[in-house]
């Protein structure tokens, strides 16, 4: 079968490495180990969000109440409720929920991509790697809206406590907005993790669509079809559907718990 | 055309309909996951906390099952690299019960 490529092809004894001994080439093995690497330094990010915010003031009063400050880690779906072209409307996760369905599309246009390498079908690889295109572009598109609205903020500030070094008094400062010296949300690392794991993630999936423009442009030129095998196409499926698989995760420890 | 003698001659096979059916089926629970997630968020009130959380991490795990086992063809490859990649995680499960209950044991940051 046209999927299990290379290395059983190569006419070798088994013992001149004629055989894979996981029956799967060397390129989609070490892309496996790498996925796995990227998978722990992912759990890092996440396990310190985890961490950090264990260790933090949990906000204790009702629900309907909440209001931003510095004193206590917020409730996520209160912080991300905005939608484009919809200002001034209460709509929790809803934007959120759109990005996840955006990049679970994807994924499924890549695997569909992928079944149409096995059949060594050209033009139904060039569709389905297009549309995976779209969808990543996209996603990325909603992500800087997303950055956008929670760098400048929402319509009312945040009143927070400083120390000032040359009066030596407290005073009242307002806060829109957050960046990485100051934060309307929350505690500082609240903001802090959300531009580094989301950052990240981000820059997986413009890394996935420069890594799937590739693709795309080798298979509309023919490379694969000379080849004799879309296996790249799956290598590089393999790091797409990751990067799904992270935002999974992301959009459940940041966004819902 | 110089090099169109070297072009190979490509049979392209029919779709496998029983394949992509099976695809968009795990792309459906995927999304009725995600869609059940939402019920839980708005539905069970905050104050049910514990119970939220275990919600949402059980969903979360049944939806990477799905796309690695399904989407990355994982559950379809030898036992051996099958087990190469899922034993690992078992460490990524224990960095994160330690770190959260160090966490909750030091709260340095109140």
């Amino acid at each position: 079968m046209a999927h299990s490529t290379a290395a059983a092809v190569t006419g070798k004894s088994v013992w001149d490495g004629g055989a894979s001994p996981m029956n799967a080439s060397y390129g989609k093995l070490m892309m496996w180990f790498f996925l796995l690497s990227d998978a722990f330094t992912f759990s890092g990010l996440l396990i310190t969000y985890g961490l950090v915010r264990s260790s933090h003031q949990a906000y204790e009063g009702l629900v309907s109440a909440f209001t931003f400050s510095t004193e206590y880690w917020p409730i996520p779906e209160k912080v991300f409720e905005a939608v484009p072209f919809l200002h001034g409307y209460e709509l929790p996760l809803v934007f959120v929920g759109i990005m996840t369905f955006i990049l679970i599309m994807s994924s499924v246009t890549m695997v569909l991509a992928v079944e149409a390498g096995h059949r060594m079908d050209r033009k139904a690889v060039e569709k389905w790697m297009l549309w995976t295109i779209i969808g990543g572009i996209t996603f990325l598109s909603c992500q800087a809206w997303e950055w956008t609205h929670f760098i400048v903020g929402t319509d009312t500030a945040t009143l927070k406590d400083v120390f000032n070094t040359k009066t030596g008094l407290w005073e009242q400062i307002k806060v829109t907005g957050a960046n990485l010296h100051v934060n309307q949300y929350g505690p500082q690392p609240f903001a802090d993790f959300f531009f580094f794991i989301t950052g990240f993630h981000g820059f997986h999936v413009f890394s996935g669509v420069l890594l799937n423009f590739l693709i795309y442009y080798n298979t509309v030129t023919g490379v694969y079809e000379r080849r004799g095998h879309y296996e790249m196409v799956e290598k590089v499926g393999l790091y797409w559907h990751f990067v799904d698989l992270v935002w999974v995760f992301v959009f459940t420890f940041f966004y819902l718990v | 055309m110089a090099h169109h003698a070297h072009e190979p001659q490509v049979t392209v096979l029919p779709p496998d309909k029983a394949k992509i059916k099976k695809l968009w089926t795990v792309a459906l629970y995927l999304l009725v996951i995600t869609i059940f997630e939402f019920a839980v968020a708005f539905l069970v009130p905050h104050e049910y906390k514990q119970l939220r959380v275990w919600i949402f991490v059980g969903m979360t795990i049944v939806k990477a099952g799905y796309i690695v086992g399904e989407f990355m063809h994982l559950r379809y490859e030898v036992k051996v690299l099958f087990w190469s990649i899922l034993i690992p995680v078992l460490f990524i499960v224990w960095m994160l019960v330690a770190f959260v209950y160090e966490g909750i044991k030091m709260p340095v940051f109140q």
